[in-house]
């Protein structure tokens, strides 16, 4: 559940998820949408307004601290590491007292490789993956502190159409096998409805709708959103 | 050969291009070098080896290697520091702060040994002060460091500056969702991300901190044995006419610089798949 209220990029925007839910934010460029992602994550922050997970209340924590999972629209994987570190690195940088032994690290990588159908990619850099593969590993490396959300930001705009799909149908697939809450970005409104199970479409700063897809497309609530999403 | 590349010159053409450029760096770059060993080695090896064990020049050697011990970790702290700064943050007075790394560039380094001078000199502003203290700076050791630091200050900042506002902010935005501290954030991600670009800085930045000769020269009062480092042994041998000693320190400073060029290119060599798996 997150509030928010006026940001330069943003106007008067109040959004409330349920547990377990997959979210399309949907808009043209400039709409907000990114910004929106960012400021939920903590890598932005708003001037104003209020951002709460699960009751508590994170407006003011640190991205590192607000048990998130981020998803960049390029990858954004570390190239010095391989595959297996780039996963493991968010537990491998976790204080000595919490962080899991290393044999335990390691069969997290490798279930987590599996999740991401990239068993035996673990060995190889970034570099020696395609596209899609990429954006598997990073996924997968969003997953491995179990985070209560996952974000994703235009994460399938540098793919081709095959890919998009494939990586589409495991994107919902490990949703549903999680059960985590889920947010992603996207200006491809076929893309928000076949995966979302609602769809906030944004323009100018603001909210035109918030709905399943089923409610936008029987009852558009104005012309804008109507001509969207046609 | 036929002509794949429709950029490529016709044969003679590249053939003079490249015995041009061969020339001209056979005649500014090499036959100066060949000229310090051959001048080096002119009485023999015997003597090219006593020039360079005999004390005063040991205590160049020495004080060169220490002066450039201290200058150029100090400045891969504070060149990753600035870098990190400019490149990763916006704050007010950023335009002004990369020109000000730039200054020991523009400034000749005979001006910035006389500003140490203006400073801590007996007659400068601190100089009452640190003679209270005793505290001995001009002519000595922390006087030579400060020029050495002020004359190779923006080599490693300069390396990193544009390598790391190349890669952008995203590796570090994915390092802090997956929980990363700021220090995490720096060691894991950002400076392996420029360490090349580092590794070359620093590099550089010890051969011009081993090399330097105006700045130091300006500060150092030249007291054989003590205050007087490579290239400043090397100045006041020939001024003495001793041909051969003054050619056997300055080859262990092109030796030095040859070394530097043949580790940077063990080092890529060494990492070249990692190299070319990053795409560089």
């Amino acid at each position: 559940m997150k509030h928010f209220s006026t940001y330069p990029a943003l106007n008067g925007v109040s959004l409330d998820i349920g547990p377990g839910e997959f979210v399309a934010l949907l808009g043209p460029s400039g709409s907000g949408k990114t910004t929106l992602l960012r400021i939920i994550a903590g890598l932005d922050f708003p001037d104003s307004g209020r951002i709460v997970f699960a009751g508590e209340e994170v407006t003011d924590k640190p991205a590192a601290r607000r048990g998130i999972g981020f998803v960049f629209q390029h990858y954004a994987l570390f190239g010095h590491m391989t595959v297996a570190r780039n996963i493991a690195f968010g537990l491998s940088i976790l204080p000595r007292r919490k962080r899991p032994p290393r044999h335990e690290i390691a069969r997290r990588v490798e279930e987590l490789l599996e999740l991401v159908q990239l068993q035996g990619c673990g060995e190889r850099y970034p570099a020696q993956l395609s596209g899609g593969q990429r954006q598997r590993v990073a996924l997968a490396r969003a997953l491995a502190r179990d985070p209560q959300i996952l974000l994703l930001d235009e994460p399938f705009g540098a793919l081709d159409t095959r890919v998009r799909r494939e990586l589409r149908s495991a994107l919902r697939r490990i949703h549903e096998n999680i059960g985590l809450t889920t947010i992603f970005v996207t200006h491809d409104h076929e893309e928000a409805f076949a995966l979302a199970d609602r769809v906030a479409i944004l323009s100018g700063g603001r909210i035109e709708q918030f709905d399943t897809p089923q409610g936008i497309q029987e009852a558009p609530a104005s012309s804008f959103v109507e001509s969207f999403v046609s | 050969m036929s002509r794949s590349n429709p950029l490529q010159e016709s044969r003679t053409a590249r053939l003079g291009l490249v015995l041009l450029a061969l020339a001209y760096v056979g005649l500014v770059l090499l036959i100066p070098l060949g000229a310090v060993f051959a001048e080096a080695f002119a009485e023999g090896i015997g003597a090219w080896y006593a020039a360079i064990t005999e004390p005063d020049a040991l205590s160049a050697i020495r004080l060169t290697l220490l002066v450039a011990a201290i200058a150029v970790p100090l400045n891969l702290v504070f060149g990753i520091a600035a870098a990190w700064a400019i490149a990763k943050h916006d704050f007010r007075g950023k335009a002004f702060l990369t020109t000000l790394i730039d200054l020991p560039f523009s400034v000749s380094p005979v001006v910035a040994g006389l500003i140490f001078i203006l400073l801590f000199g007996g007659q400068g502003w601190f100089g009452p002060l640190l003679q209270d203290s005793g505290l001995q700076i001009i002519f000595a050791l922390p006087g030579m460091v400060l020029a050495t630091i002020f004359v190779t200050f923006p080599f490693i900042a300069r390396e990193v500056i544009p390598l790391m506002e190349e890669q952008g902010k995203s590796d570090e935005e994915a390092a802090l969702t997956l929980g990363a501290s700021g220090w995490q954030l720096l060691w894991h991600v950002t400076l392996p991300n420029v360490r090349w670009g580092l590794l070359y800085g620093v590099l550089l930045a010890n051969a011009r901190a081993m090399g330097e000769f105006g700045a130091v020269s300006v500060v150092s009062g030249h007291i054989r044995g003590e205050t007087n480092t490579m290239p400043l042994q090397v100045e006041v041998l020939y001024n003495e006419y001793n041909f051969v000693a003054a050619f056997a320190v300055a080859s262990l400073l092109a030796l030095l610089a040859l070394v530097t060029l043949a580790l940077k290119s063990y080092l890529e060599w060494r990492h070249r798949d990692v190299l070319a798996a990053r795409g560089h």
